[in-house]
């Protein structure tokens, strides 16, 4: 057991995760009080002394799935498996599917498809878990052709594999024809009590109908894809297995190249941070400069020093509330970064009320209404997009002629309390830099930063201008992920 | 397997107060609590292994009100600690109670002006920082106390990361170091649970030192079970229907999504309000209840009539 949780630990450390020497001692100490067997408890156990923040969570299961997923059983079966490879198999039908037919327990003979998905129909419409889960089983032994020795990925089984059960339609299915319970007489039992429970409700009904089957084929999906997992576990060894699964960190993904659902998961790990940034940028300074003679506070300190004011006490000075000024390069050659930065801006502009946001490709417009006034950031995003006016000429990014803009309209606005941050990954397209703007802009505001989207080793190749406003800066911070965002926060203390 | 509430704790440690996972589940539940598999392991293993439980999710999930039942629960006395920025040392552990040091310095001067010589300053000193003029705060009150206490160091992620530092050598060493007085051991080890609603990164020091319990929505099964235990006269049917639409809720693009006590406040309002059904309009009209901003209710409000026109 120990050996397994070293090695699982080294995979943890290798996916990413911090997992110190402590750590590890607290998981050993905290695998004698619970039942091994149970593996449910297990996993409690090794997520709690393991891993400690949520965005690790994913990580850590799919590692444990791949490393724990066999052991209950595992060793008994590894020494089943051996014989059953080499001996002599029963069937031509079997050789297609040796792995399969043993890890399963040896029970499955290869169903037809069509018996499969009325299974698959009738598991989905009663929700019963470990109809769900037979149903998965079987749906990968018939579909998956998982081959021995093939360097593919479990994605690409689980493509195969829902595409053969076709479950696009079988939502519709599900949802259109629910008194067919008389082909299923054993599946009127759940699919009947939820239908007659929403029934009443009309339209509110259906869609909590609709939700619930969507939960179930989620659920479906999940067991198809553990299976096959468990599957290949078995062939190839954990370690491998684990390997080929490992995925990048949230933190740690590209802004650039994020899949949609890192991006929602970048989007929940970005709030708590533009809290702290425009905390952070809106700081306001207290303790330099001493105001006015604080007449009452030093005769009331005198009193010690028997009425001789020996110490004079000074007011702090008003302190002057901070503005914020994001622009923001929304072009097409960073647009994935453009959505991340919209979501930036915009989860600044909810937080805190003194901030102007703009928007520029080759024109420039201010959009602190639009973020102000919309419900969600998916209208945000929208209304940015149709109503900001921020093409001049051909729609390429064109910096110079978008800081001449903004330094012609609203130039004056920025004053010594304002912080100006400035997103986009300062390619040109050739155009003039115009780079006096950002030094006259640096001159009248508090602070200049740049966030850059692009890896610090192409900054100045190609139509690349970032050198030349960088010196006008007081920051230029290379920002493709929230690790780095994370930093830039941090040095803004 | 029995409850062991009520077992008497073993001098010196901590010790097991529940005996098991199991113990664990069916305790909180005698309190009112329902818990599901993995906070029972969680909570059983803190109790085995005397390490606090650093409780981390969304608002409005339970986490306070996990240590609250964990103390109804085994009977012990909940010491709380609420986290704000500022937060510091005087009160968190401990303060020095100054104005009663400054009383016995004057009585000594009184007694002493009669005779000659006054007793030394060392008795002096040792007198006035004894422990008779100590304030315990509830960090040093969790240490000292002798009978079982929990201790719950609410919503941590407030208070500065320096400040977290004050927490560190009584999370892992359950003592605190006082330099007048030398150093307060605790005399059994309390069960300690920290909250976080997630809005700062914690320090790597302070997560080392506590099990991680991540309590995210329930599942609709759970949540059910919670409505039919927190809400009295609720039916079961109704209740079905409530955790369902608030799992639509919870699906759809919010600001806030509606946390376990929005949903119990929701199904007593229903319960009051004698309805039968969560149909549309009824849900309409209650949605302030569940969710507490207009962006929100707008949207909410649009999804859901749009689905009225599928």
């Amino acid at each position: 057991m120990l050996a397994v949780l070293t090695d699982f630990v080294d995979e943890l450390r290798e996916a990413g995760l911090p997992v110190s020497l402590t750590e590890v001692l607290d998981a050993t100490e905290a695998l004698r009080h619970v039942p091994l067997g149970d593996r449910a408890a297990l996993r409690s156990a090794l997520g709690a002394t393991l891993v400690k923040s949520s965005a690790h969570w994913p990580a850590f299961a799919t590692a444990f799935d791949v490393y724990f997923s066999l052991r209950p059983a595992g060793l008994g079966e590894g020494v089943a498996e051996a014989p059953g490879e080499y001996g002599p198999l029963p069937g031509g039908a079997e050789r297609s599917a040796p792995a399969m037919s043993e890890a399963g327990g040896g029970q499955l003979a290869p169903v037809d498809p069509r018996r499969l998905a009325a299974l698959v129909l009738e598991a989905l419409r009663s929700g019963d878990r470990a109809a769900l889960a037979e149903a998965a089983r079987l749906a990968v032994a018939l579909y998956a052709g998982i081959e021995p020795g093939r360097p593919v990925g479990t994605s690409y089984y689980l493509y195969r594999t829902m595409r053969g059960l076709g479950l696009d339609d079988v939502l519709g299915q599900l949802l259109a024809s629910p008194q067919d319970t008389g082909e299923h007489p054993e599946a009127a039992g759940g699919g009947g009590d939820l239908r007659s429970l929403t029934a009443p409700l009309g339209a509110l009904g259906d869609r909590l109908l609709g939700d619930e089957y969507r939960a179930r084929l989620d659920e479906l999906r999940r067991l198809v894809e553990s299976e096959i997992r468990r599957l290949l576990a078995a062939e190839r060894g954990a370690g491998a297995l684990a390997k080929s699964l490992r995925r990048t960190l949230v933190e740690d993904v590209d802004f650039m190249h994020a899949t949609r659902e890192e991006l929602v998961a970048m989007r929940r790990a970005l709030w708590p941070l533009t809290r702290v940034l425009a905390a952070r940028l809106a700081r306001r300074r207290r303790h330099r400069r001493r105001g006015p003679l604080d007449f009452r506070a030093t005769i009331r300190r005198s009193l010690s020093t028997g009425g001789v004011p020996v110490n004079p006490r000074f007011h702090s000075p008003h302190p002057a509330k901070p503005e914020i000024v994001v622009i923001a390069d929304v072009s097409g050659s960073v647009a994935a970064f453009a959505r991340f930065t919209l979501h930036l801006v915009y989860a600044i502009a909810s937080q805190f009320s003194k901030v102007r946001s703009f928007v520029f490709i080759d024109g420039i417009d201010e959009v602190t209404s639009i973020f102000r006034h919309s419900s969600s950031i998916a209208e945000a995003i929208e209304r940015v997009g149709t109503e900001a006016d921020v093409c001049h000429l051909d729609g390429h990014s064109d910096y110079g002629n978008a800081l001449r803009m903004f330094h012609q309209r609203w130039g004056r606005e920025v004053t010594a309390r304002t912080n100006v941050l400035i997103l986009g990954d300062g390619r040109n397209n050739y155009h003039a830099a115009e780079a006096w703007v950002l030094a006259d802009l640096a001159r009248r505001a508090r602070r200049v930063y740049w966030l850059n989207p692009e890896p610090r080793a192409y900054w100045g190749s190609g139509d690349s201008i970032i050198g030349a406003y960088a010196p006008y800066c007081d920051g230029v911070f290379e920002c493709r992920n929230l690790r780095q965002l994370e930093s830039f926060v941090d040095e803004l203390v | 397997m029995s409850t062991a509430v009520d077992r008497p704790v073993p001098a010196g440690r901590g010790g097991a107060r529940f005996g098991s996972a199991a113990a664990v589940a069916e305790g909180l539940r005698s309190v009112g609590y329902l818990v599901d598999d993995q906070i029972a392991t969680v909570v059983h293993l803190a109790d085995q292994l005397d390490k606090p439980v650093l409780v981390e999710g969304p608002a409005g999930t339970g986490k306070t009100e996990l240590a609250k039942s964990a103390a109804a629960a085994l009977g012990a006395r909940l010491i709380r600690l609420q986290c704000y920025e500022g937060l510091d040392e005087a009160k968190a552990l401990y303060e020095w109670n100054y104005r009663k040091q400054l009383l016995r310095i004057q009585v000594e001067r009184a007694g002493a002006d009669g005779e000659g010589p006054r007793s030394g300053w060392k008795e002096l000193e040792e007198d006035i920082f004894s422990e008779e003029f100590l304030l315990a705060r509830p960090l040093l009150e969790a240490i000292r106390a002798s009978e079982p206490v929990v201790l719950l160091v609410d919503e941590v992620d407030r208070i500065e990361v320096e400040t977290e530092a004050l927490l560190l050598e009584v999370l892992s060493d359950f003592q605190v170091s006082i330099p007048e007085l030398g150093t307060v051991r605790a005399t059994r080890i309390p069960l300690v649970f920290l909250t976080s609603n997630d809005t700062r990164e914690l320090s790597e020091a302070l997560k080392r030192r506590c099990l991680y319990l991540h309590l995210d929505y329930p599942t609709v099964e759970r949540e059910r079970a919670i409505v039919l235990e927190k809400v009295p006269g609720i039916e079961e049917y109704l209740a079905e229907e409530i955790v369902r639409v608030v799992r639509t809720l919870r699906s759809m693009e919010l600001e806030k999504h509606p946390s376990v006590s929005e949903t119990l406040d929701w199904a007593r309002t229903l319960v009051l309000l004698g309805v039968e059904h969560v149909d549309t309009e009824t849900t309409l009209a209650t949605l302030n209840v569940l969710l507490k901003y207009r962006s929100d209710i707008e949207q909410a409000a649009k999804e859901l009539a749009a689905t009225g026109g599928r």
